[in-house]
């Protein structure tokens, strides 16, 4: 079976700063996988120039061996890949049910149908009770699952979470790993996540990929990548002798 | 919307239907000016208001809608239910390809409105100069009797003028209700709020603003047809001028924009305050030159500072009927 994202060789320089050197990994139909790296480590980068946000410098990205590099962003999510931001951009002077429909409507061009079909993606989010709130009122939780609502409606085959579980309490955070691995599983949605809370991380990945400074210093299962030197010392440092 | 707002619309929608049987022509023709602003400024709404693109340079599309439809009327005869098509036809050309030449090079915000006044502007300059349509020195249209209706040549008397914008008015408000409940209106709905998301989710923004401009900039010809045989006449530093497409958008700004009361709302509360202002100020015989403009911009400045939103929302919350 050959891999849903291939991104091969990708490297992106802001004005002569390199964010992401050179940069390869594969992602497997039905996984889960997380990308993990201190701030900084060029993450969200890679996830824009995957979603055509931005433009890779060089390398290539193929999204079920299509080549994606280069197309716009409306393109990509058209293809099958659907994002959420690392800082939520929800449509604020539309209600809940309005901003998810809008994603519904990827699909489905009957406003109707997809009042229908953004209701169900709100029910399985727990928000379903909030359909006529403004987004702008939502708490900053309530905000983060909304992007994945309105993401999930466009009905991808992809599905690139940013840092969603940030500012979560713990049991929310369980909430939405046991939420993730029911898309994944029951609608066979792949997920690739850049997460900092490594209890989802734990919880949810069957694969990690490690940055550092644009690069990928480990990959691997999360037993491997935990052990793997390179990986403890980006986050805990050398080992010193006192 | 609610039982309550269709009953609202039914009773003004009446009201508006008898009023040439019990009005004289002067409260007509005041009316027939607030049905035009309430039309003109429905089709600025759909692009501001809906898919959040600021022009300031409507007057454009006024003043081409105008002259394409005069001058044809004027050179050859032929009538302005004819010239319409032209009139919208070289309108939404000039709308699709100004937002075209925006959109395709990220002109966005301030930037795109610039450019809107710089095509207004330099049409103008333009105008002036075009021999054919008169020049600076404008162009009349040939007048009837004001008492016999001529529909087919749009020459007639007040209350048939006064019918043709209501039916006009009434179309728009029912476009802009339709639209905005359609995907064109989520999809702007969702540019106006957050374009990068909005992106994200598969919409080819380009493609959705330039549907709303072409749209917005083709109704507004329609208006810059009527406004022609209306007074017939039609001068470039009238009908292009900037003051013309900040008329269009202030009754949208102070009804509400994005809204579809707003348009008519504020057309209405704009008209009654540009002509009460007038009877008050003769009244008091305060012959000061200027002062109706003082009064005016003074309204206007209340109104924006108490109800940042526009009127309508706070009117329809008050009356319990949606937005």
């Amino acid at each position: 079976m050959s891999a849903l994202l291939n991104v091969q060789n990708v490297s992106k320089s802001f004005r002569g700063l390199r964010a992401v050197t050179d940069v390869s990994f594969e992602i497997d139909p039905g996984a889960i996988v997380a990308l993990i790296g201190p701030n900084g480590a060029g993450k969200t980068t890679i996830f824009n120039m995957v979603a055509g946000a931005l433009a890779a410098d060089s390398g290539a990205i193929l999204f079920e061996d299509r080549p994606i590099r280069g197309l716009r962003p409306d393109e990509v999510c058209t293809l099958g890949i659907g994002r959420t931001f690392q800082i939520v951009k929800p449509f604020a002077g539309l209600s809940v049910l309005d901003n998810v429909v809008v994603g519904a409507l990827k699909r489905c061009t009957r406003v109707n149908e997809a009042r229908r079909i953004a209701a169900t993606i709100l029910e399985t989010l727990g928000l379903g009770h909030k359909h006529d709130v403004p987004a702008s009122s939502l708490t900053p939780t309530d905000r983060k699952k909304l992007e994945v609502a309105r993401a999930l409606a466009t009905r991808p085959r992809l599905l690139l979470l940013d840092e969603v579980m940030a500012g979560l309490r713990p049991k929310e955070c369980d909430d939405l790993v046991a939420t993730f691995r029911e898309i994944n599983q029951r609608e066979s949605i792949t997920i690739l996540l850049i997460e900092h809370v490594m209890r989802a991380v734990m919880a949810l990945a069957e694969k990690i990929i490690v940055l550092h400074h644009g690069e990928v210093i480990a990959q691997g299962t999360p037993g491997q990548v935990v052990k793997e030197p390179a990986v403890l010392e980006c986050y805990l440092g050398e080992e010193t002798e006192i | 919307m609610n039982r309550r707002a269709n009953r609202l619309l039914a009773a003004l929608g009446a009201v508006l239907l008898v009023l040439p049987a019990v009005a004289d022509n002067y409260l007509l023709s005041i009316v027939t000016l607030f049905l035009f602003f309430a039309y003109a400024g429905q089709a600025w709404n759909i692009m501001m208001g809906f898919a959040g693109q600021l022009s300031l340079g409507h007057s454009l599309y006024l003043g081409v809608g105008g002259y394409a439809a005069g001058a044809l009327y004027f050179h050859f005869g032929i009538g302005p239910w004819a010239g319409l098509w032209l009139a919208i036809m070289i309108c939404a050309l000039s709308g699709a390809a100004i937002g075209a030449l925006a959109f395709r090079y990220g002109v966005s915000g301030v930037y795109f409105t610039l450019l809107t006044i710089a095509f207004a502007e330099f049409t103008r300059v333009g105008f002036d100069h075009f021999a054919w349509v008169g020049g600076s020195g404008g162009m009349f249209l040939k007048v009837a009797e004001r008492d016999q209706i001529d529909l087919l040549n749009l020459r007639g008397t007040p209350a048939m003028f006064y019918y043709v914008i209501l039916g006009l008015a009434a179309a728009a408000f029912a476009l802009s209700g339709w639209l905005l409940r359609s995907r064109a209106g989520y999809y702007w709905q969702a540019i106006r709020e957050n374009e990068d998301a909005a992106q994200a989710l598969g919409i080819n923004t380009f493609h959705w603003k330039i549907l709303a401009i072409t749209i917005s900039s083709a109704m507004t010809a329609i208006a810059g047809v009527f406004s022609a045989f209306y007074y017939g006449n039609l001068f470039p530093e009238q009908i292009f001028n900037m003051s013309r497409s900040i008329e269009i958008m202030l009754g949208p700004i102070i009804g509400g924009i994005g809204t579809l009361f707003g348009p008519i709302l504020g057309a209405a509360l704009l008209t009654l305050v540009a002509e009460s202002t007038t009877e008050v100020v003769a009244a008091l015989g305060w012959e000061t030159p200027g002062i109706k403009q003082l009064i005016y911009g003074i309204v206007l400045f209340v109104v924006i500072v108490l109800l940042p939103h526009g009127v309508w929302p706070a009117l329809a919350r008050k009356l319990k009927v949606t937005k």
